[in-house]
């Protein structure tokens, strides 16, 4: 798709920036102009991308480009952490009514994934020890009591559905009152799907909402939403009101720009996103998270912040050096996974750099406690030569090597595989035509392309 | 190859049903773009910028956009001096809706074959599948074929209750097996009923899945083989049912369905809300894919032949 990375763009345009030690306005102008495009492609709202763009303007003019980072990694930065900021506090729980039963309200367009939304979520509360109730206020749809009561049966939880009911708002009131006699403590009511702009089914959830007096009106989201998911939330907050947005099928490959939009119309937390159509697959909602997808940039940032932290700019030029001119040995390997090891688990590390999740090998890059020290005692079981020299070790210093590290000569085996393979995961992200970047990552491959 | 009527022509009132449907959200409201434009009677940056906005608003997207106001801007040279906003506004409008009407090309309808005809609507989770399966049935009964619906989404639960609850109303037989039940055997066995019955359209619902599952669409590939291996020119219709609140994601759910089940077009549902369904333009654009109907309702009757000039001009009605 046309839209490759925010990041390479920016790259692109902010090239000439470096060795300068600020941001002007002309380079900020340049650069929000590429996010404001990213934006909109995520299906951000026009509006809000406004406001959003203003706000990153005012904080990236002047500002220090820091040393570690490119001009490019700023920018980023500073819009990543605004987008971070705006889509809101982490994980927001549900509110519970200091008198039971919670009753939380679904409500939202047609099709956007309410039903399946309030089984997870009851799923999610029973499972938390609470006792929930999912009741099928959904008249208006064909089998929708159905589903809810089906949905409800595979779950092993109580339902309060009747098919031949007429009046949603009756219903939901009878469920409530049901509740209490029963030692419920949670009831969830599922409404029929309706358009904002319909006035009769608009003045019918109002009504229900003035009955049931609900703990939460959660609105549900469709997170492949476009533009108009502004004018919906605006109109649901302004004729209902809303405690909470549930954002649904992000499993697919939406970037989701609809988050923000409800959220900064809104100003509502998201509590929780839909991953999958399995009853368990509703997970709590992580702003930063939300931020990478919507820039389309896996977590990124995540990785430079950790990188960051865990490498200092002297080492990192060292070993850009040394990648350079082909002299990445196995003692900085070794050097590289203790680094990786205080930074988190690798192959989660390198899950968050677009394109390495789909790296199979991955998988056996999975270094422990354990496995740091076998290879550790394996390369220090090396000659000085064997370590910057690996190709020499052939099958007789293998032997002796695992010998001399108490280890099996497939241990030797497999971390020179490892070896190997960084090694030529390095060459290829290292940059085109021979010409090797500083990448954010350093040591690793730099999800910027060339700076 | 026979062509189906039910693209231009309907027994019942179709074009004004488009126009109702088109025209709802905007009785009473100013017109977007002349409201934006004001008084101004010149085409400045600052009037192209707002035309952007309006396109985007629509979800035409970012790229479309550009090159639809680049065009604008270069047919429109030398027309700002002496014009009064009314005109201005007029010719953008043309202009603009000119050119997406271009782009969205013509609606051939439902290319229909003699003998047992296949239609699959495909589509992502809610975007209105069983639904748009009932209308089109709906509509198909109306032109005096012989229709049957086939329940071939077995994953959702009740799904198969939901269409028979709408074959009860339509008024035609529904082919059903057993919930979990493998979809592809529900096509085979409403082929062959269509066979026996002498039906002239099967109209199969199918499970929404979204088009990043591979062991999904595997398995909706597996229908069209069905389809495919007991009736040559099957399936003859595979539509995609696209929402129109739908952003730039639906670009892609076009070209993985495209790819991997041959979709021959598209429907837009949810046309009744206040979403423009704009991203149908890039759609167009770079599969190809034409759009032949848009839904405009919960109700049996609310399926329209898609009409691209009135389309493109919707695009710039109020907000
Ligand atoms: N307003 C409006 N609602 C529609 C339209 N088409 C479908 N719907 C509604 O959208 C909701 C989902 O429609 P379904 O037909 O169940 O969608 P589906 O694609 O079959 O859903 P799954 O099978 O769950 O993937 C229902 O409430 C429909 O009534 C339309 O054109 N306008
Ligand atoms: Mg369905």
């Amino acid at each position: 798709m046309a839209f490759e990375s925010l990041s390479e763009r920016l790259q692109g345009i902010l090239k000439r920036l470096r060795g300068k030690g600020k941001l002007s306005p002309q380079d900020v102008e340049a650069a929000t102009k590429e996010v404001k495009i990213a934006l909109l492609e995520a299906d951000v709202n026009f509006k809000v991308v406004k406001d959003f763009i203003a706000r990153v303007k005012e904080r990236a003019t002047g500002a220090e480009v820091m040393e570690s980072l490119t001009p490019a990694q700023q920018v980023i930065k500073i819009v990543h952490s605004e987008l971070t900021a705006l889509l809101g506090g982490v994980n927001q729980r549900l509110s519970v009514a200091s008198r039971p039963p919670s009753v939380y309200v679904l409500m939202g367009l047609q099709g956007s994934g309410k039903t399946t939304t309030c089984a997870k979520l009851g799923r999610l509360l029973s499972r938390q020890g609470r006792r929930p109730i999912l009741v099928a206020a959904d008249l208006a749809r064909p089998a929708a009591v159905k589903q809810l009561e089906v949905l409800a049966n595979n779950l092993g939880l109580p339902s309060f559905a009747d098919q031949t009911a007429k009046d949603p708002v009756a219903v939901s009131e009878a469920a409530v009152a049901d509740a209490v006699k029963r030692g419920i403590d949670a009831v969830l009511i599922d409404t029929a799907g309706r358009l904002h702009i319909d006035d009769e089914l608009m003045e019918e959830l109002k009504a229900l909402v003035d009955r049931v007096h609900p703990t939460e009106r959660l609105l549900v989201v469709d997170s492949m939403m476009g533009q108009d998911a502004v004018k919906v939330a605006e109109i649901f907050a302004d004729r209902i009101g809303i405690d909470g947005l549930i954002m649904t099928k992000l499993d697919g490959d939406a970037r989701g720009g609809a988050a923000l939009s409800v959220k900064a119309v809104t100003g509502v937390p998201i509590k929780f996103v839909g991953m999958g159509e399995h009853p368990d697959a509703l997970e709590p909602f992580y702003p930063d998270r939300m931020a990478s997808r919507i820039l389309g940039m896996g977590d990124v940032l995540t990785l430079i912040e950790k990188a960051e932290r865990t490498i200092s700019e002297r080492e990192a030029r060292e070993l850009e050096r040394k990648i350079r001119e082909n002299e990445f040995t196995l003692e900085d390997f070794l050097g590289e996974l203790k680094r990786l090891k205080n930074m988190g688990p690798l192959d989660q590390l390198l899950g968050m750099i677009p394109g390495f999740g789909k790296i199979k090998e991955l998988g056996s890059f999975d270094v422990g406690e354990r496995e740091l020290s076998r290879i550790e005692a394996i390369i220090s079981s090396m000659t000085r030569e064997e370590r910057r020299k690996p190709w020499i070790i052939d099958g007789s210093r293998r032997k002796r090597i695992a010998m001399g590290s108490g280890t099996r000569i497939q241990d030797v085996n497999r971390l020179l595989r490892q070896y190997w393979e960084i090694d030529r995961m390095m060459k290829q992200f290292g940059g085109k035509k021979g010409s090797r970047k500083k990448g954010v990552f350093r040591g690793f491959p730099s999800p910027f392309g060339n700076a | 190859m026979l062509k189906g009527d039910s693209g231009i022509t309907g027994t019942f009132g179709v074009l004004s049903r488009i126009t109702r449907g088109l025209t709802k959200t905007r009785t009473g409201l100013s017109n977007a773009l002349r409201g934006i434009l004001g008084q101004t009677s010149r085409l400045d940056e600052e009037a192209l910028a707002r035309i952007e906005e309006v396109l985007i608003q629509a979800d035409v997207g970012a790229t479309t956009t550009a090159k639809l106001v680049d065009l604008l801007s270069s047919k429109m040279t030398g027309a700002h001096s002496k014009t009064s906003a009314n005109d201005l506004y007029s010719r953008i409008v043309s202009v603009l809706s000119e050119e997406i009407t271009r782009i969205l090309g013509e609606n051939p309808g439902l290319l229909l074959t003699s003998g047992v005809n296949v239609i699959l609507m495909v589509g992502v989770n809610g975007s209105g599948k069983t639904t748009t399966a009932a209308k089109l049935a709906y509509l198909l009964k109306n032109e005096n074929r012989r229709v049957i619906l086939a329940a071939a989404d077995t994953f959702r639960a009740a799904a198969i209750e939901q269409l028979e609850a709408w074959g009860k109303k339509v008024g035609v037989p529904v082919i059903k097996h057993k919930e979990g039940s493998d979809p592809a055997a529900v096509i085979y066995d409403a082929v062959m009923a269509a066979k026996s019955r002498s039906v002239d359209v099967v109209v199969a619902d199918t499970a929404g899945r979204l088009h990043t599952k591979s062991n999904l669409m595997e398995e909706l590939k597996k229908c069209r083989r069905v389809a495919n291996r007991e009736v040559k020119e099957a399936p003859q219709e595979v539509l995609l049912v696209l929402d129109a609140t739908t952003g730039q994601n639906a670009l892609q759910q076009a070209r993985v369905f495209k790819d991997a089940v041959g979709v021959t077009g598209v429907i837009l549902t949810k046309l009744d809300g206040t979403a423009k369904g704009g991203v149908v333009v890039s759609v167009r654009e770079e599969t190809g894919l034409p759009i032949k109907f848009v839904g405009t309702g919960e109700g049996i009757e609310d399926l329209s032949p898609f009409d691209a000039s009135a389309f493109a001009r919707s695009l710039f009605d109020g907000v």
